[in-house]
Parts: structure tokens; C-alpha cells; sequence
């Protein structure tokens, strides 16, 4: 970038606010995805919607990049900075304005952090579902650009479903404002679910509107045994057909119950070859009804040990495992790669057995653990970033993975967002058309190709410049990858 | 770039790509760094502050000015440790970088150099730290500290100076290590052999403090030994880069203690009991120290571990008092020890203990910290004095002497009603309110 460029950025949100010190640079080239990284040429954190404007308008006129940036917690790299770059952070945009306990809705920051808003909202009484693993430090408005899900998609669904509207600032440095506190809310296009999930590529976002809903009161949890993955699966399918909708069921295989035992010691039955966690809740006596109904359903499948939680310590104590896989299958090797290939939920059982078939075949340590309610699972390949030859079997494991899945109806990426880690496998799950719609889109909104350029797709003919790559040990990965 | 006496010098004290590689920067600490959630950079958070390390390993960043501020900002209460998924060891990384800024990178001279005289020649020799505290206290109780006071506070731009000056402990008009005889004896029957490690702060500014331990410990079947030659621990050099002074230090008391015969060592300074169940990994290289060093470690306890193990109810009497309890850094996040002081409080009659929010953030003492960063030590003190007021207790337990004196400090400079007491003092308050 010209230093005549960066004298300009740096005015517009002053000098206190800019940042371009080699140590700034670094410490701002990466983001929770594993192997990609690149420096950008100078962070911000902007003041006011002018200030994102002015960027914006600078950004198309110096031609540079423009990345968006929450905590910087996501896993398929939306906010890794991109070639002739400059990060624009969004966390100090962290007020509440308002929760609206007669509409029950919420007008935020985008850069509240998650966990801090469900407990603002909480002692209202009130409920915000979407819960990411990252939520103690993630921002609501990264999760609106991914459309994050977590843990009770099953039942609440996911971050889209809470967005009522936002507030952002266009490409072009133009405002624009979707949505509002209406439940019903037909006038024109849908524009909401087009930037939900649009990754920092449409605009970035300056309020979000979302809604409430009342926080049930009863909660009960349970956890199962079963000496066979398959009884599992068909256990989570036929819940799922008894009309009975948890808030949660996660499943963890035994590679994860394995490693998940060296580090806890709390006893896991290392034989089993899977166990469900699942929680229902409610008001009153159908959660009750509904726990009784789950048990005799996991005792026709055959379930080995089952335990019930009926108080919120013992509710905690069951969710250990479930909690620590995660960390328990980070310890195991020095790097962690977490995707999260998704099927429909009857597809379950099979879609366990193509990830067995992923790691045997390719010779790779893969944990799956995840959330089988809603069919989006967790595949975790245990691995080490300096072995190139395992790096690459790993990427090709998941290309099998996310292979089986679409062929299952599936597709490639439940709750991360396709970002850079999943853009080569794009089009095999929306389609050559799909793609030419998005692009379109893009286009239109962002012809200059200003915000966040090369994530999701590649628009033709500007070229993005060199996108982040693993670390420079591993030359040539994606070439040798399409080998 | 570098020249090969710097490139050795990384290689031999900055950890290797082994190491460094663990962290997989998912960003799961930034929610627990106090120094992140002051800044909101990136570079003041331990997922910064790794990826700075792991550059200037490489050789790809300088040892640079904004490097060292980072590496000194960081409190190393390693909370980031307890929210780390890959179990990535922080607070290691963090003071072999420090060790490498000691070594190469010039602050100011005069810090410096003041810094490490008071680290190893006063600190580290416990007659010279006496002596100082003698002066200390001398000043304290003889009129000179509110002449000297009352004339600088005449001046705005000695406001600083005042108000770190009022951090300084209230010096114990008798060192604990001059009391307590080498051998301590219970009236009843020997149930524990225990050794009993002083500190150096708890020693003189705090000696009440271990004159509680000694107490509590003999109510409950100990045998005490206190050996007059242990030395500091070493802690506060190794988490400020005086590494090879701290290995020395250790050295001392592992001959000091080696000699002797007991079940358990006993520590009631958190900051120390944590550095001494490291001493098997700071001289796991060394021959003829490594397997004392690894049986010594072993030993050690906490008094609220022990306390814990112990059958206490028979022996408690009611204290009618609103407690919270404050996580010390090196309690919770290094020793892991969070259950043991509440259980011990709440076998306590009558004794409310009360929910702390954000108990286990640090208070700003951080070793010296709060004398070296004073302002943002201050700033981090805020948050906990605000969390102390909503708890509604009128007494805060811990377990460290740093907390205590910081706690203190805060509680004066907000003029809250509030008690700062150990844990180990309640106890004894508990035994002895017989009536």
C-alpha cells in the first residue's frame, strides 16, 4: 500500500486509532482457522459510521481491501487479511441501546461479545439462543456476518433466526438500514438473509436488531452409552420422529471419548464406541414427559448407560465430556483442524460411518464429535502443521468427507461459513448456478471488489492478489492438494 | 538481521517450535486477559503476545521496544492458561521472553539496574530484606512517612509517587522468621511432620499471617520445622527474566530442605507455593538437582490444600461475618486450587461465604506489577473493587500476600467498609473464638 494511502487512512479515523507497527501487523494476520495467515498493511478500529464510509470510498479510490474483523475467533478464515489489505476491528463497538421487554427484541453493537449479551438478556428473563463455542469471546455481529450456529440449533435454530434487522455500511460508503421490529414483514425482497452470512463481503455491519425470546424455566439432562455407533444414530433419528424436539443432542465418537478420558478422568467408558448428551426444555410437566419418552426410545437401540440429571450441578457434571472434547482433542497434536460438514439429520448414522472411512482410508487421526440433532458434525482431524504429507492427507480426507455429505443431501459447512478454508468445495454444494447468482451479487453491491475480496468466491476478472496460505513451510499446498 | 550472539540467546532461553506451535489461536483467552480487555489489541493478548514470541523465534521480529512493553505489560496471572483448550503453557512463554528482553533489550538503565538490586541483592538475601524492612518500618512508625507524605503531596507531580508509596505493605514490627522456632511442637499427638516455608513478604510485612499458620497448624497434629537458612523462593525473579538468579535461589532451598524430615511442605503464599511445585521442571537438566527437585515439588501444599484434607468442624466456632473469597492468580490458574479455600470457609459456623464475581480475575498486584505498571495495575484494581462492593461481603479471603496488600490499597483508596483477611487467619479466628 502507497504510504500517501495509509497517511489518508490514518486521518480519517485519527492517529490513536490506527495501527501499522510490525507488531500490529502480526498479531493481526490470522484468525481462529488453523494454517492460514497473511499481513495485513495496517489495522483500525474506526470511530463512527463516517469514519467506515470514508474507508470504504478510500478504499475503492486507492484500491485496496478492506477486511472486517470481530474477537477474530472464526474457523474458516473471514477474517484473515488478504493481499494490499487493511483490518477494520469492530470490538469496541460493544454497546446494548436497548432491550425491548414489549417486543422482546434487542438493538445492539456488532461488537458485543455473545456470552456478555445472553446474560444482559437473562436477567430480563429473556432468551438468546445461538450459542457458538466461541460465545464467551466472539461478537454478535461476526456471528451475524458467518450466521453462527452452536450447540441448541436443534430446537432455536441459529443466529439468523434471531436477526431482525441491521443497520451497515455498503461497499459504495453508502447506509442502509433492513428490517425493523415488525414479527411480520413482507415489504420486497428479503434482504435480511442475504447479509446474514455474507461473511464481510456485502458491507459492514454498524447495529443489529435481534429477537428475544421468554427463557424456558425447566431443563433436563441426559446422557447414554452405546456399545454400537450405529444404535446412536438410529437412536438420534427415531427421537427426531417421535415429534420430540430437544434442545440439544450431541454426540461425541470414541476417539473423542478416548482423548476426552486422558484428559478428564472422569470415568467415560473407554469401550463404547459413541455417547449422546441430550437436553429437553420447557415450562411445566411435558419436560418431564419428554425426558421418559427419550429414555425408552435410547432403551429400544440398544443403549448401554444411562443417566439423568434432575439439578443443575448434576446437569453440569453430565456435560463435562461434552463440554471438554474440544480441548481434550486440541491436546492430542499441535495443530486442530474443526470442520463441520452437515446432513440431513435422517442421513445421521452413515454419514458417522463415510468419517470412519475418511480417516482409516487416509491414515489420519479423526475425533467427531457434534450436533447430532441437527445433523451438523464436528469431524476434527488431529494433526501437525510441519508434516506437509499428513497436512496434505488430511485435506484430502475432508474432500472425501464433504464429498459424502453432499451426496447425501448434506453440505459442506453447517456453521462456519465457507470463508477460505471451504471455497474450493463451494460449488459442488450450491452449484455452477448457485455460484453465478452470489457472484452477481457481488458484483452489483461491491464492484470495486473493495470488502473482503477472495472470500466465499472469486469474482472474475479483478484478480484478489496472493490469498493467506499456511505457513510458508508447506509451499505449493494447493497445488498439491489438486494433484 | 540478528547477529549470532542474539541468535543463540533465543535459542537457548526462548521456548522451541514444539512448544510455540501449540497454540492453535482459536482466541478463547482473549475473554480472560485483563490486559486485552484494556487495550482491545490484539498484541496485549496472550494469542498476540504467543504469535510476537513465536516471530521474534523465527528471527522475523526484532527484540523491540513495543515487543518488551507487551512482554512487561502481560500481569502473568495466567488466566489465559485456565481458558486455553490446548493446554498451552502462557505464562512460561511469556517470562523466557522476558528473560531475552533482561538479557538484550536496554529499558532504562537506571530501571534496570534498580530493579534487579532490589531482586537479587535485597529480595534474594533475607538479612539485607530484613534490614530494609527495619528501615521500613522505622519510617513507617516514627513520624517520617507523614512528614514525607504531607510534603510531597504538596507537589501535583509527586501525586504518583504518594500514591505508590501507599502501596508499600505496613512493615510487622517483629519478622515472623525472628518468632517461630525452628521446631514448632502440637500439645497432642504428632498426625503431620510438616516443613514451613516463610516467604519473604509474608515474612515481614505480614507476619501475623504465618504466626496463623504456625497456630492453626499445631491445633491440628503438625509438627512444624521452619529452617532459619530457606531462602526465597525465587519467583519474583523468574517472572521478571532473572532466570539463572531464581535457579539459584531454588538450589538453596532444596539443599535447605533435604536435610529434613517431613510429609508436607507448607506455603501460604500462593505466588511461592506455585513456583516451588516448579522447581522439578526449572531443574529438570540438572543432575544433581533434578530428582530433589522432583520428590521437594511433590511436597508442597497449599495451607487451604491441606486444610481441606483435614478433619477442621470439631475444632471451628462461629464467625458471624459476610465473606467473599478472592482467587489468587497462583492459586487458581497455576496451582489449579479454587475448591479447597471455599471448602475450608464453608465448614466455618455462621460464616456467610458470598459469590465473588469474576473471582478468579487478577487484582493488579501481579508479584510487583503494581509498583513497576502502577497505573495499570490501578486500572485493574477498579474492576475488582466494583465486584468486591456488589458482592456485599464485609470481609475478602485469599491466599496471597501480593493480593492482600493490593486488596488493602484498594479498599483504603475507595474507603470501603471491608476486612482483607487469609484464609488461614479466619481459621485460626474460627478456633479461637471459643466462648
Amino acid at each position: 500500500m502507497e504510504k500517501a494511502t495509509l497517511e489518508k487512512i490514518k486521518k480519517i479515523v485519527g492517529k490513536e486509532h490506527f495501527f501499522d507497527s510490525p507488531e500490529d501487523k502480526l498479531s493481526y494476520s490470522y484468525d481462529g482457522t488453523p494454517l492460514l495467515q497473511q499481513l495485513p498493511e495496517a489495522v483500525v478500529f474506526p470511530q463512527n459510521q463516517e469514519q467506515i464510509g470514508e474507508l470504504l470510498r478510500l478504499a475503492s479510490a486507492d484500491s485496496f481491501a478492506i477486511v472486517p474483523r470481530g474477537a477474530g475467533t472464526g474457523l474458516s478464515g473471514g477474517s484473515i487479511p488478504v493481499a494490499n489489505s487493511l483490518v477494520v476491528v469492530m470490538t469496541k463497538w460493544n454497546r446494548i441501546f436497548e432491550i425491548d421487554t414489549a417486543n422482546l427484541t434487542a438493538l445492539v453493537e456488532p461488537g458485543v461479545v455473545t456470552g456478555l449479551f445472553q446474560k444482559e438478556v437473562e436477567k430480563l428473563g429473556l432468551f438468546y439462543p445461538p450459542d457458538p463455542g466461541s460465545m464467551n469471546v466472539c461478537t454478535l455481529g461476526g456471528n451475524v456476518a458467518e450466521n453462527a450456529g452452536g450447540l441448541r440449533g436443534l430446537k432455536y435454530g441459529v443466529t439468523k433466526n434471531y436477526v431482525l434487522g441491521v443497520e451497515m455500511i455498503l461497499p459504495s460508503g453508502e447506509f442502509l438500514k433492513i428490517g425493523g421490529k415488525n414479527v411480520k414483514d413482507v415489504a420486497g425482497y428479503n434482504l435480511k438473509d442475504v447479509v446474514v452470512g455474507s461473511e464481510g463481503t456485502l458491507g459492514i455491519f454498524t447495529k443489529i436488531l435481534l429477537k428475544l425470546i421468554p427463557l424456558p424455566t425447566k431443563s433436563k439432562t441426559i446422557t447414554v452409552n452405546f456399545n454400537k455407533i450405529i444404535d446412536s444414530g438410529k437412536s438420534v433419528a427415531d427421537i427426531i420422529a417421535s415429534h420430540i424436539t430437544p434442545s440439544m443432542i450431541e454426540f461425541l465418537d470414541q476417539t473423542t471419548m478416548n482423548c476426552v478420558e486422558d484428559y478428564t478422568n472422569i470415568g467415560l467408558d473407554r469401550n463404547a464406541e459413541a455417547m449422546l448428551l441430550l437436553e429437553v426444555d420447557g415450562r411445566g410437566s411435558s419436560v418431564d414427559e419428554d425426558a421418559e419418552t427419550i429414555v425408552s426410545i435410547l432403551k429400544k437401540n440398544n443403549a448401554g448407560q444411562i443417566r439423568i440429571a434432575d439439578t443443575a450441578s448434576e446437569a453440569l457434571s453430565l456435560k463435562t465430556a461434552r463440554r471438554s472434547a474440544f480441548s481434550a482433542l486440541a491436546r492430542r497434536k499441535p495443530t486442530t483442524i474443526l470442520e463441520d460438514a452437515t446432513v440431513p439429520r435422517s442421513e445421521l448414522p452413515v454419514m458417522i460411518e463415510k468419517v470412519r472411512e475418511a480417516a482409516s482410508n487416509f491414515n489420519v487421526l479423526i475425533g467427531n464429535f457434534g450436533h447430532a440433532g441437527d445433523g451438523n458434525l464436528h469431524p476434527t482431524c488431529l494433526t501437525d502443521e510441519r508434516d506437509a504429507s499428513e497436512i496434505l492427507r488430511a485435506h484430502r480426507a475432508f474432500g472425501f468427507i464433504f464429498n459424502e455429505a453432499i451426496k447425501l443431501g448434506g453440505t459442506i459447512t453447517g456453521e462456519h461459513g465457507t470463508g477460505l478454508a471451504k471455497k474450493e468445495f463451494l460449488e459442488s454444494a450450491v452449484g455452477k448456478e448457485g455460484i453465478e447468482f452470489m457472484k452477481k451479487i457481488k458484483t452489483v453491491v461491491d464492484p470495486g471488489n473493495v470488502l473482503n475480496p477472495g472470500k466465499i468466491l472469486t469474482v472474475a476478472p479483478r484478480c484478489e492478489g496472493n490469498l493467506p496460505r499456511k505457513r510458508e513451510l508447506i509451499p505449493d499446498f494447493h497445488s498439491h492438494a489438486e494433484k | 538481521m540478528l547477529s549470532e550472539k542474539e541468535k543463540s540467546l533465543l535459542k537457548k532461553y526462548l521456548p522451541g517450535d514444539d512448544v510455540l506451535i501449540q497454540c492453535m489461536h482459536c482466541g478463547m483467552c482473549l475473554a480472560a486477559c485483563p490486559t486485552y480487555e484494556l487495550t482491545k489489541l490484539e498484541r496485549s493478548s496472550p494469542r498476540g503476545r504467543i504469535r510476537l514470541i513465536k516471530s521474534v523465534a523465527e528471527g522475523t521480529l526484532e527484540i523491540s521496544e513495543t515487543f518488551a512493553e507487551e512482554m512487561n505489560f502481560c500481569l502473568d496471572c495466567q488466566a489465559c492458561e485456565t481458558a486455553c483448550p490446548a493446554g498451552v503453557q502462557y505464562g512460561k512463554m511469556v517470562e523466557s521472553a522476558r528473560v531475552v528482553i533482561e538479557k538484550s533489550y536496554t529499558t532504562s538503565f537506571f530501571k534496570k539496574s534498580f530493579k534487579r538490586f532490589m531482586l537479587n541483592s535485597v529480595v534474594a538475601n533475607h538479612s539485607r530484606l530484613k534490614i530494609l524492612a527495619a528501615m521500613l518500618y522505622f519510617y513507617q512508625n516514627y513520624g517520617l512517612r507523614k512528614l514525607l507524605t504531607g510534603i510531597l503531596s504538596i507537589f501535583p507531580f509527586a501525586k504518583k509517587l504518594v500514591e505508590i508509596e501507599s502501596l508499600m505493605p505496613q512493615i510487622s514490627k517483629k519478622f515472623s522468621s525472628e518468632v517461630i522456632a525452628e521446631k514448632t511442637f502440637p500439645v497432642n499427638p504428632i498426625k503431620h511432620k510438616i516443613a514451613f516455608s516463610t516467604g519473604c513478604i509474608m515474612d515481614v510485612a505480614f507476619a501475623d499471617i504465618n504466626l496463623d499458620t504456625i497456630e492453626v497448624l499445631k491445633k491440628f497434629h503438625c509438627e512444624i520445622q521452619t529452617p532459619k537458612e530457606q531462602v526465597c523462593c525465587g519467583s519474583l525473579h523468574a517472572h521478571n527474566g532473572e532466570i539463572e538468579k531464581a535457579k539459584e535461589l531454588a538450589r538453596k532451598n532444596l539443599d535447605v530442605f533435604s536435610n529434613l524430615d517431613y510429609d508436607f511442605l507448607i506455603s501460604n503464599s500462593a505466588g511461592c507455593g506455585a513456583f516451588m511445585k516448579e522447581y522439578a521442571h526449572l531443574l529438570n537438566d540438572e543432575p544433581q538437582y533434578a530428582e530433589k527437585a522432583k520428590l521437594f515439588s511433590g511436597k508442597v501444599k497449599d495451607i487451604s490444600e491441606f486444610l481441606a484434607a483435614v478433619e477442621l468442624q470439631d475444632s471451628l466456632h462461629s464467625v458471624d461475618e459476610k465473606v467473599t473469597y478472592h482467587d489468587a492468580c497462583h492459586l487458581c490458574h497455576s496451582q489449579k486450587i479454587t475448591e479447597e479455600p471455599r471448602k475450608v470457609l464453608n465448614q466455618i459456623p455462621g460464616l456467610t461465604l458470598l459469590p465473588l464475581e469474576e473471582s478468579t480475575w487478577c487484582c493488579g498486584s501481579a508479584g510487583i506489577y503494581n509498583v513497576t505498571r502502577h497505573e495499570d495495575a490501578d486500572k485493574i484494581l477498579e474492576r475488582k473493587m466494583k465486584n468486591l462492593v456488589e458482592s456485599g461481603a464485609n470481609m475478602v479471603v485469599t491466599g496471597n500476600p501480593g493480593c492482600i496488600g493490593q486488596l488493602k490499597y484498594g479498599i483504603r483508596k475507595y474507603g470501603l467498609p471491608v476486612e482483607v483477611l487469609h484464609t488461614v487467619s479466619v481459621v485460626r479466628k474460627s478456633i479461637e473464638n471459643n466462648i
